[in-house]
């Protein structure tokens, strides 16, 4: 039952993109969102997705299985590079994590309105990088049944465990991060859960969406309440985003490793975090406006912001890797001299000049608007980012290993099909939630939007 | 009439369904918590019949409850865990086995008298105390008992010069290198570890062998020393004066401080 | 002794570990392994059963399989070794079936299913009579000898309840005094290997002992009636006066039959030389500690031939400096390929092999000894040597190397006559080997016999005709024509293949023998271990033939002493004997006689045009002539310049590379420390050809191709066999040791081989000082030149994080660089005292060696000098490469102080003992190999996969119970061997006294022949170790890291000629 409506006229929408295109009431912008959940039949397409993203998802279960059959000698771990793609993807995924974060929390105590039609499945993106970056401390162990080994817990041992390492800091600095995003993604889905409750033809998806709305009703009392849990949670969720990556960065700066053993090190992690999970969230979010119709909710004045936060946060990168040579000379260090050398003339030198394109050079596309406003190009740029920051870790973690104090023992480190299976498979499995999560729940945060009608209509009448 | 209802219709509990015409909303007043509260002029509230209740009344208690009961079962799950691995159980403390021979400790140790190191010749020299050799039990039981039935196997092993298959008693994890006689030689007596074997008819493992027990003794061993007279006297108990007697011995036997005592390489190699 | 005496409580006490399964670390108190023994004993009894029933067969028996025979399918098991596996297959790519299966069974017990449960019943299984002198969990320390080609190595053998486990050196011995070598630390895994054969055959088809005996029995009349016409006997070299003996009684019983001697990796040289320069053969003997000038002409004394652990005690006691006022001796080495002699020379000049001989006359010459010799090029070089041995007439010494010919080794006997040196540095004695005769001649005789159809029974042992014949004598084809061939050897090698019979021979841990050492002193083989087996010794088999067969090898020895030292209390004798290890003064006296030969009776030599390629054969420093191929331990062993190991490969000189475009590259995986590239060539050579991987060696004489022995074998066992290629396929008799005319041309085929040090720069650090003695007389201090050590006070850990209490212990290590040669010992002695795994070559490549010390090897290389920037890679050429100064540094556990492996543990389970030891706790770690990537000096060593072999009940009896079997997915590293340290500190603390300097020896201490390692209390400044590291020569490895290391080292100080610099 939609009505016309006048244009907004509100004069700070009307000189940007609107967040919100015009036109839309309570009921089409609930309608349209919820529909892909309850009404919307499964497409073809989005089974061929699904069953390409489960197949990498099984690729990975029989990789890990045959891990913990035969031991980690199965990759190509070597000494001295005691890691490689198990902690390269570790990394990658926490950070690609971050952006979910940053934008359902800090851009809301922000009171940035273009957040609303992306954090909901930003921060699902955050959940399910989270899912795949915890993998890997784990099953990258020798002994992964042993594992608990790093929880202090009162052992029949009579000890403890040895709280100077970064990994345990790891522990609890990632299991922290993964149950506040958690929470804080759930208390944002139960009005909509109460929505689709409602809306939902059969008995069982009522039965469901209504057990998990928690008898939501919507009185002003559970506005009230939810309105102050979720700046509550927003609140908490903000410190994190900055902690988790420095102290991952802390496994490696801590370390005495040449290469690792960097001050700038937390500073450019959470930069280079930020990065990566924005360009996450733009080849996530561009597909999905298309395959299910919502480019009204995500509209190009999105896109062009998350292109410019890519851009601002690239800068901060390419000063962290400019600062990284910087330092080796400056201090004069023989060992950082000769790594940074080593980076440019090394056997491994390909690698850092790919990530070099990839993370500061490509990027300085997006000055241009055309560029930042052309979905093809910023769909394309989102993947090379992801690519680049996936080298970045890998130049970090693997050729600082290589070539460490003792020239005898230099080394090299190639993966084997059991590592790109592994990678491959965390893949999988982050595609099949999504898959999972944008027919389960509306990937839009219907409440929101709604507020957002709220806002844009109240100029008339 | 005024009427204060969720932001928009179909979000009701379900309770009530309500008809408006959007265009009759009025405003939806600034204050950001409350921004989805709005005010409707004139529509008409009438009870439901088109959306029955989803759930029964108690499940909202049940909800209320399901939170008191996750806390409760997680406390309860780890204290049988955390209390499980240091119960019998687990540890096979108190546990008797079955022998091909039930030879008594009690008789031979409470009894007759025998000490330890008549069979267990090697506890003060080596890290293993030994279990005897048959020779060891022929030396009587060619003259005593030396036709009783049970004791067949231990004649049957002689003459057949196979050994006697014991089954383990006291099993300490594999990586712990425990070496008995710096132990009996610097004032840990038999009992301390292995109770009161002279009123065991049947031997059993009386601690728990866990690295904890070890600690225990290890982080403070002077509760346990005991004078070289007694370190084979099966019924010493530490007395009353103990603490400072302790002392006294740590000195006398000058054990080495508790920062060497719990090094890792004390035990583990 | 019985099985039974493996059974005791001690050994029980892991029993459960095979049911535990791979998810729990493991103790080795062989215990750990003693699910082991269950087979062996079962084993044992088949024989019996086996034996019972060829006895009970009457008269012609035809059976097909031995299951058919023994009807026990655990024996076929034992004899048809499906499974001993030194070294995991490779795991990452190609999953085969069963694998799928049991990952499908893992993928659903995901969950978590993976169950826990109770220990199961262990059992504790006590002697019935428990043996004399034996204290369950104490060793006990056996005297016996290895024999080795014409010397036998006087040794300590650690038992454990019965089993052997750990070689140590003899003291009292005079091929020993304490120390050994990599071959005789390997050896008790030659006892165990898997591969033996274990018992006798007859083509291929079991036979008992008894029926050998009767068909040796029936042969013996048959060729007692013709005075033994067609009766053969070919070994190897012999010092056993009791073999010999054995062997002279049969030619007597049987006078036309013939004694032929073969050892391929010796050449006759020595001998004939002998006899050019004194009439006959005579032993000769160096007294390397009285020598103050060497000159070694390509002779790899230190390393390999008689006497070389001696030889490297002397010298390199002639090498300790205890300050800047010290002195050393001085060697001068000429030599065609980098040997670890050439490599702790003070002046090394690389010369084509048959030219060292031109450099022999021409030295002779300068010297006055005649022939108008000289050595165009180094006319300099010896003009220097010549004076340096004139000015030290009487404390100089020439060494001849053993594959060279007569005439050098006339030479050199010559040269240190006119010098004075006999009697002094060097003296001869009557040989050693029981019949010394030119080994050549005499396989050609019975080569010749052979074909002739002369010989008709053929007893071989101590030698493999079939692999190591010359191949123009064609011996396969040769040996088919011999009726009746017995072979006595410990596998079922190539030879085998071509014999009726088969004895399996025992190992000389389970015979009783003699053997006399390079020196003469004669010392008896005292059995550690019943044979494991159904094997015997050779004399038993010899004695099979002879008209007093199953006389016991005991008893025959003891008869020979007993006649041999009539008169004294033979018992007394006989048990100071065993204690000692060796026969009081039985060395040979030296004889008198100079060398009546002069440089002009010699022959014009022949020289081989510059152009042409030089091949020369060399016995490889692992696995020497081949004997050792199935040894893991020793093929896993980096060969000391080269660093590679399972694989040999043809060795040319840095030029002759880049001439022929021969470079190698490091691959992709492993890289540098483990998988390269070589190319691979085709050499023919003789009418032969032979197919090798390349490898590019610095300092290798320019258009030298070494082709090592030893390599290639197609039946040395699971370990040994299709490794490397055979160097023998294109040796022939008349160019044994040096070969022209061959080509060497590259294919466009590459070749992974595996090299755990490919990198030889420093890069410009600190990590290995050196200089020569003048530099350290005029700056005592120059290790220390430009070392940025930091302020030890400066800390942001409070002092007493490091409380190492003054009057307490401080354990701590120093290794004098200047008495490292890179010998490996050391690395062998490690792998056996604590359980070391054997990984497999495919693992070295991924760089997953295991060794807990490894022994770097640097060329002191300064690029910006030579050639402006050596990017460390050898194959790439460079000026400085053509005769580079070579220095050894072993790098175990630097145990700091200050340790970076420790802070980023997150489980503790590496952390600081009170007495300054870095624990490694392995059922703590949990494998997170963030220690590993701390450790500045990498020493740390990961278990990636199950890499301990727990099926093979063999290596269950080899283990070290005192030393933790680490399973899969932790890390472990060097302990200073602290089960040593923990049961010398019990002993000291039941004692109630303090521990004494140099009680406790780690493992690679006792084994370094050179001495160069000490270790002991740091604290106390008396030690021997405080006094070492109180030198100024003592630095630490990258000192500016401030990780404070425990291990020190003393820089290595070199002794060059004043003269030859200018020179």
């Amino acid at each position: 039952m939609s009505v016309a409506q006048p244009p907004i006229n509100h004069p700070e929408i009307r000189r940007l993109e609107p967040v919100l295109a015009p036109g839309h009431t309570y009921e089409t912008v609930t309608a349209t969102i919820s529909d892909v959940v309850i009404k919307r039949p499964l497409g073809l397409g989005w089974f061929a997705g699904f069953t390409l993203a489960f197949t990498f998802l099984m690729v990975l279960t029989v990789a890990v299985a045959w891990l913990i059959i035969k031991g980690v000698g199965i990759w190509g771990i070597n000494v001295p590079i005691g890691w490689g793609f198990a902690i390269v993807n570790f990394v990658w995924w926490i950070g690609i994590g971050h952006a979910g974060t940053l934008i359902s929390a800090i851009l809301f105590l922000l009171n940035q309105k273009w957040r609303t039609s992306i954090n909901r499945f930003a921060e699902a993106m955050t959940l399910f990088a989270v899912a795949c970056a915890g993998i890997f401390p784990l099953i990258h162990t020798g002994r992964p049944w042993m594992a608990y080994y790093m929880f202090p817990y009162p052992s029949t041992m009579g000890i403890w465990p040895q709280f100077r390492s970064p990994l345990i800091w790891d522990v609890f600095a990632v299991s922290t991060y993964g149950t506040v995003s958690l929470l804080f993604w759930f208390v944002g889905l139960i009005p909509d859960l109460a929505t689709l409750r409602d809306r939902a033809p059969h008995k069982w998806q009522q039965m469901i969406f209504g057990a998990l709305a928690m008898g939501w009703r919507g009185s002003a009392r559970h506005w009230h309440r939810y309105q102050s849990a979720y700046m509550l949670l927003a609140g908490l969720a903000t410190p994190l985003v900055l902690s988790v990556h420095t102290v991952v960065s802390f496994d490696f700066s801590i370390a005495i490793v040449p290469g690792w053993h960097t001050t700038i090190f937390p500073p450019y992690f959470v930069a280079g975090a930020i990065y990566s999970g924005f360009a996450m969230v733009l080849t996530i979010a561009i597909p999905l406006r298309k395959a299910y119709g919502l480019e009204d909710f995500i509209t190009m004045r999105h896109l062009e912001n998350m292109a410019k936060v890519m851009l601002a946060t690239g800068l901060i990168v390419a000063y962290g890797y400019f600062f990284e040579f910087f330092m080796a000379e400056y201090s004069g260090n023989k060992f950082d001299v000769f790594l940074v050398d080593q980076r440019l003339h090394g056997p491994y030198s390909p690698y850092y000049f790919a990530l070099i394109l990839c993370n500061i050079l490509t990027p300085q596309l997006l000055w241009i608007q055309k560029v930042r406003r052309n979905i093809a190009a910023l769909f394309v740029m989102s993947l090379i980012i992801n690519t680049g920051m996936w080298l970045e870790r890998f130049v970090i973690v693997v050729i600082s290993l290589t070539r460490d104090f003792m020239p005898s023992a230099w080394g090299r480190y190639s993966a084997t099909v059991w590592d790109y299976a592994t990678f491959a498979g965390t893949l999988g499995l982050f595609t099949t939630l999504l898959f999972l999560f944008c027919r389960a729940l509306p990937a839009i945060a219907m409440a929101e939007m709604r507020e957002l009608v709220a806002h844009t209509s109240k100029d008339h009448d | 009439m005024f009427l204060v209802c969720g932001c928009i219709p179909e979000s009701f509990g379900g309770h009530y369904r309500v008809t408006v015409d959007p265009a009759k909303l009025l405003i939806a007043c600034e204050e950001p918590a409350s921004a989805a509260i709005l005010v409707v002029r004139g529509g008409t509230i009438k009870r439901n019949e088109l959306m029955p209740q989803l759930f029964h009344r108690s499940a909202n208690s049940a909800a209320r409850i399901s939170i008191l009961a996750v806390v409760i079962l997680a406390t309860l799950g780890l204290t049988v865990v955390f209390g499980g691995v240091r119960s019998p159980n687990f540890t096979n403390q108190y546990l008797i086995r079955n022998q091909p021979i039930q030879f008594s400790h009690k008789h031979h140790v409470g009894d007759d008298g025998i000490d330890c190191r008549y069979c267990h010749t090697s506890v003060e020299v080596s890290a293993t105390a030994g279990i005897p050799p048959t020779r060891t039990c022929m030396n009587c039981h060619s003259v005593l008992y030396n036709n009783v039935g049970y004791l067949a196997p231990v004649r049957e092993s002689y003459s057949t010069d196979t050994s006697i298959q014991w089954v383990k008693v006291h099993r300490l994890a594999d990586y712990v290198y425990f070496n008995h006689s710096i132990h009996v030689n610097k004032g840990i007596g038999c009992s301390t570890c292995h109770g009161q074997v002279n009123q065991m008819p049947l031997m059993f493992q009386a601690n728990t062998l866990q690295m904890q027990w070890c600690l225990d003794c290890h982080r403070n061993p002077e509760q346990n020393l005991r004078e070289k007279k007694d370190i084979f006297n099966m019924d010493w108990k530490p007395g009353p004066d103990q603490a400072e007697k302790g002392k006294l011995l740590a000195a006398q036997y000058n054990i080495r401080g508790v920062r060497e005592l719990t090094s890792c390489s004390t035990c583990h190699r | 002794m019985n099985q039974r005496e493996f059974m005791d409580e001690h050994n029980h006490e892991h029993h459960h570990v095979q049911e535990r399964g791979e998810l729990r670390i493991l103790s080795a108190r062989a215990g750990a392994d003693v699910a082991a023994e269950a087979p062996l004993a079962k084993h044992a009894l088949d024989l019996a059963a086996v034996r019972g029933k060829l006895q009970a067969r009457a008269g012609k028996q035809y059976w097909r399989t031995l299951e058919e025979l023994a009807e026990d399918p655990h024996f076929t098991e034992l004899l048809q070794r499906e499974f001993p596996r030194q070294a995991p297959s490779e795991w990452d790519e190609g999953v085969d079936r069963r694998d799928f299966l049991k990952l499908m069974a893992a993928s659903l017990a995901f969950a978590g299913l993976s169950g826990c449960g109770v220990p199961p019943r262990e059992n504790v299984v006590p002697y019935v009579k428990q043996p004399e002198g034996l204290v369950l969990g104490k060793p006990l320390f056996f005297a016996t000898v290895m024999p080795f080609g014409a010397d036998a190595i006087g040794l300590l053998v650690e038992s454990h309840e019965g089993r052997p486990t750990k070689i140590e050196g003899n003291p009292d011995h005079p091929s020993s005094l304490g120390g050994t070598n990599a071959f005789a630390q390997a050896s008790v895994l030659d006892l165990y290997d898997p591969d033996r054969a274990q018992l006798t055959t007859n083509f291929g088809d079991m036979r008992s002992w008894s029926q050998f005996l009767d068909s040796a029995q029936a042969a013996a009349a048959a060729i007692k009636s013709t005075e033994g016409a067609g009766f053969r006997i070919l070994t190897g070299t012999i010092t056993s006066p009791l073999l010999a003996e054995e062997i002279q009684g049969l030619l007597k019983l049987y006078p036309k039959a013939k004694w032929h001697q073969w050892e391929p990796a010796v050449s006759d040289g020595g001998r004939e030389g002998a006899k050019l320069a004194f009439g006959r053969y005579l032993n000769t003997v160096y007294r390397v500690e009285k020598a103050d000038v060497i000159l070694s002409l390509d002779s790899d004394f230190l390393a390999m031939g008689p006497g070389n652990v001696r030889y490297m005690k002397e010298f390199f006691r002639r090498r300790k400096l205890t300050g800047p006022d010290g002195e050393m001796n001085r060697l001068y080495v000429v030599e065609p390929t980098p040997t670890v002699t050439g490599a702790t020379a003070d002046h090394r000049l690389p010369l084509r092999a048959s030219d060292v001989e031109l450099f022999a006359r021409a030295l002779a010459a300068k010297l006055g000894l005649g022939g108008g010799a000289s050595l165009p090029g180094a006319e300099k070089w010896i003009a220097a040597v010549a004076a340096d041995l004139q000015k030290h007439r009487g404390s100089s010494l020439v060494v001849a190397g053993e594959q060279q010919g007569a005439e050098v080794h006339a030479l050199a006997h010559a040269i240190n006559a006119a010098l004075g040196n006999s009697g002094v540095t060097v003296y001869q004695t009557e040989p050693v080997e029981a019949q010394p005769v030119n080994h050549l001649q005499s396989i050609t005789e019975l080569c010749a016999d052979m074909d002739a159809g002369k010989v008709d029974t053929l007893i071989i042992f101590g030698t493999n005709p079939i692999y190591t014949a010359p191949h123009d004598f064609d011996f396969a084809t040769k040996i088919t024509k011999v009726r009746n061939t017995i072979r006595v050897s410990t596998h079922f090698d190539e030879t085998a293949e071509y014999s009726q019979w088969h004895i399996a021979e025992s190992h000389f841990l389970e015979t009783w023998g003699d053997a006399r050492a390079f020196d003469g002193t004669l010392s008896v083989i005292q059995p550690l271990i019943a044979p494991l087996y159904a094997t015997h010794s050779a004399r038993e088999v010899l004695a099979a033939f002879s008209d007093k067969p199953g006389v016991s090898d005991y008893d025959a020895l003891r008869d020979r002493l007993k006649a041999a030292n009539s008169g004294a209390d033979f018992e007394k004798f006989w048990r100071k004997t065993l204690n000692d290890g060796v026969v009081a003064n039985s060395a040979f006296t030296p004889v008198a006689g100079a060398a009546k030969f002069s440089a002009d009776s010699l022959p014009p030599a022949k020289t081989i045009p510059a152009d042409q390629l030089e091949f020369i054969f060399r016995p490889d420093p692992s696995i020497y002539d081949g004997r050792f191929a199935n040894n893991g331990w020793l093929q896993e062993l980096p060969k000391p310049v080269t660093k590679l190991v399972w694989d040999n490969a043809a060795l040319v000189s840095s030029k002759t590379s880049e001439k022929l475009d021969l470079a190698h590259k490091a691959a992709s995986r492993g890289g540098e420390h483990g998988q390269i590239y070589s190319p691979v060539v085709d050499v023919s050579l003789s009418n032969s050809k032979v197919t090798a991987a390349a490898w590019t060696l610095p300092g290798q004489a320019d258009g030298v191709v070494v082709l090592p022995l030893g390599y290639g074998r197609t039946h040395a066992g699971y370990t040994g066999t299709n490794r490397g290629f055979n160097a023998y396929a294109v040796r022939v008799s008349s160019a044994l040791f040096t070969a022209t005319g061959g080509t060497l041309k590259k294919t466009d085929a590459e070749y992974s081989l595996a090299c755990t040090q490919y990198h030889f720069n420093m890069e410009g650090r600190k990590i290995l000082a050196s200089g020569t003695l003048e530099e350290y007389k005029k700056n005592p201090n120059f290790a220390h030149e430009e070392d940025e050590q930091p302020d030890k006070s400066v800390s942001l850990y409070k002092p007493q994080d490091f409380p190492y209490a003054p009057d307490k212990p401080a354990w701590a290590m120093a290794i004098d660089l200047s008495s490292c040669n890179g010998c490996n010992a050391c690395v062998v002695a490690c792998q056996s005292e604590n359980n070391i795994p054997v990984v497999g070559k495919d693992q070295v490549m991924r760089g997953r060696e295991m060794h807990w010390i490894r022994i770097d090897r640097y060329y002191t290389h300064t690029p910006s000098e030579t050639d402006g920037g050596h990017s460390g890679d050898p194959s790439e050429y460079s000026p400085a490469l053509d005769n580079p100064e070579t220095f050894f540094q072993p790098v175990p556990c630097q145990q700091c102080e200050n340790a970076p492996c420790e802070q980023v543990c997150p489980v503790g389970a590496t952390v600081h003992s009170s007495e300054g030891l870095n624990d490694m706790v392995y059922n703590r770690c949990i494998g997170t190999r963030y220690c590993s990537n701390n450790c500045p000096y990498k020493v740390r060593r990961f278990n990636f996969l199950r890499f301990q072999d727990w099926e093979t009940p063999q290596f269950k009896l080899l283990r070290n119970p005192e030393v933790t079997v680490r399973s899969r997915g932790v890390m472990e590293k060097c302990t200073y061997c602290v089960q040593r340290i923990s049961n010398v500190r019990i002993e000291a603390e039941k004692q109630n006294r303090a521990i004494r300097d140099g009680e406790i020896v780690t493992a690679c201490e006792s084994a370094c022949p050179a001495e160069a390692i000490v270790f002991g209390d740091q604290n106390d400044p008396n030690s021997r170790v405080s006094k070492l590291k109180a030198q100024q020569r003592n630095y630490t490895i990258l000192g500016e890291l401030n990780a404070r290391p425990r291990t020190t080292y003393l820089a290595a100080v070199r002794n060059p000629n004043p003269e030859m610099e200018k020179a």
